[in-house]
């Protein structure tokens, strides 16, 4: 029971409760970084960084926290691990720390940090928190991962900065503007709930 | 104590600060080496960028140190000159340029300060990047400039080529404009726009006026004025305005206008000779 349990919380937020296609949280940065396979791939890893780190260390001290200023704890603590990776990205790896500029500050006010602090590691030991951390940050990176390889592709003819696509191939601008991730996510959402209808919202 | 108890709730606020602030401080603290070498590799770059060296997409960062020694002579003059700088005044070696604008000693009031945006002070002597051709002669040189955008400070340099005139290269390597409006100051679209186009309303008049501005929508191609005129980019005018002000700015006798003087005299008696 307890094995499937720590399995449920790594696994289950990849498709069956994705923080970004179900809980449809997150969309800001999903939107403004993936133009990119790279900055793509360097906000996932900041945001499973944050997102581990940060349920681990609220879960750790859930039963010190007074209730009145749980949630200004929550975010000094997710603040700080921000700063952390901004720092970080700018001292090894800043040119992806340059374009995504703003989006890595912007962490510490995605959803799915906030949501899962409060909604599980308050309420759960670390390691299930941490993995819970892992396991959501793992579904949004898949779908970060899967629309910035589509955007990247047929938006510039690229992957990972090296052209791929024959020189024929016109490349599409609109792939490279916020909206297309509009619509891709769109698209991947109905993909989803056509092949798994319970996740369908009913009405009423 | 109970946990939500007023002591308690304070003691938590306490000790979260302490520790939040001690690891952002050391993570600030342990990476600044990193950051700065990272940062100083960046403006080499933008130098090569500008000057048209260097491609993101056809060059790798490794190669930017290589291209910049081998092809980039920088020297330090006096702005209001335009001369070398007097080395015993300043060392190039030991010359850091943003510090500069912000000492007493090595740096002037901009009177007044609405020329530029509201900057205060800014720094007698600059590093000129200079571009030279095999036989020696200078191509075009590369200018370090700054201004003020809609919220933050723009950082750039501008290729001049040798006629001290026609723009070779924009770009803008730091500031903090809203990502997709101002922002795209950094988009290689809008900086391929600047190249060819000129400074100046009459070049060889001493009474010249930079003309050169970032316009209001897009540049009529017919229109006589298009050589001074680049496209305004949409949602950005404040940031544009301000691009169109610290070009005014450095290209005019306050900036790096005597400088350029000597650079088009000397282009001049090449051709003559």
């Amino acid at each position: 029971m307890a094995r499937s349990k720590e399995r449920d919380v790594l696994i289950g937020p990849l498709v069956d409760s994705n923080p970004i296609t179900l809980q449809v949280l997150g969309i800001c940065s999903a939107l403004a970084v993936t133009s990119k396979l790279e900055t793509s791939v360097a906000m996932a890893l900041s945001v499973t960084f944050v997102l581990a780190l940060s349920n681990t260390a609220i879960s750790l001290i859930r039963h010190y926290i007074p209730s009145s200023i749980r949630i200004i704890v929550q975010m000094t603590i997710i603040a700080s691990l921000v700063i952390i990776v901004d720092q970080l990205l700018k001292a090894f790896a800043f040119g992806a720390s340059k374009q995504l500029s703003v989006f890595v500050g912007l962490i510490i006010t995605n959803c799915i940090v906030m949501g899962r602090a409060e909604a599980f590691a308050m309420k759960n030991p670390p390691l299930l928190s941490a993995l819970d951390g892992i396991g959501n940050a793992l579904g949004y990176s898949l779908i970060l991962l899967i629309v910035g390889f589509i955007r990247e592709l047929f938006g510039s003819g690229k992957l990972w900065g090296i052209p791929v696509m024959p020189d024929s191939y016109q490349t599409n601008g609109l792939l490279l503007l916020p909206p297309s991730a509009f619509f891709l996510i769109g698209l991947l959402i109905w993909a989803l709930r056509t092949w798994k209808p319970e996740q369908v919202e009913h009405e009423g | 104590m109970a946990r939500d108890s007023v002591g308690n709730t304070m003691l938590v606020a306490a000790i979260l600060c302490v520790v939040c602030s001690v690891l952002v401080a050391s993570a600030a603290v342990g990476l600044r080496g990193l950051q700065e070498a990272n940062k100083q590799l960046d403006q080499k770059k933008n130098v090569l960028i500008a000057a048209g060296l260097y491609d993101d997409n056809e060059n790798s960062l490794d190669e930017v140190d290589g291209i910049f020694s081998e092809s980039i002579e920088p020297v330090l003059i006096d702005l209001e000159t335009g001369e070398l700088a007097d080395s015993e005044v300043v060392d190039p070696a030991t010359f850091d340029q943003r510090e500069a604008s912000r000492n007493p000693d090595l740096s002037q009031a901009i009177e007044p300060s609405s020329k530029l945006g509201g900057i205060k002070r800014r720094e007698k002597y600059s590093f000129v990047y200079q571009v030279k051709n095999e036989a020696g002669k200078v191509q075009k040189v590369v200018l370090p400039i700054y201004g003020k955008g809609l919220w933050s400070t723009l950082y750039g340099f501008i290729a001049v080529g040798a006629d001290a005139d026609t723009v070779e290269g924009i770009t803008f390597y730091q500031h903090a404009e809203t990502p997709g409006l101002g922002g795209e100051i950094e988009n290689p679209n809008w900086k391929a726009l600047w190249k060819g186009k000129k400074l100046y309303d009459d070049p060889t008049n001493s009474q010249k006026k930079v003309a050169l501005q970032v316009i209001k929508g897009a540049v009529n191609p017919d229109s006589a004025d298009a050589e001074h005129q680049v496209d305004g980019l949409s949602g950005a005018t404040i940031t544009g305005k301000g691009v169109s002000q610290l070009v005014r700015y450095w290209m005019s006798e306050d900036g790096f206008g005597p400088f350029l003087d000597k650079l088009r005299q000397s282009a001049e008696g090449d051709s003559d000779g």
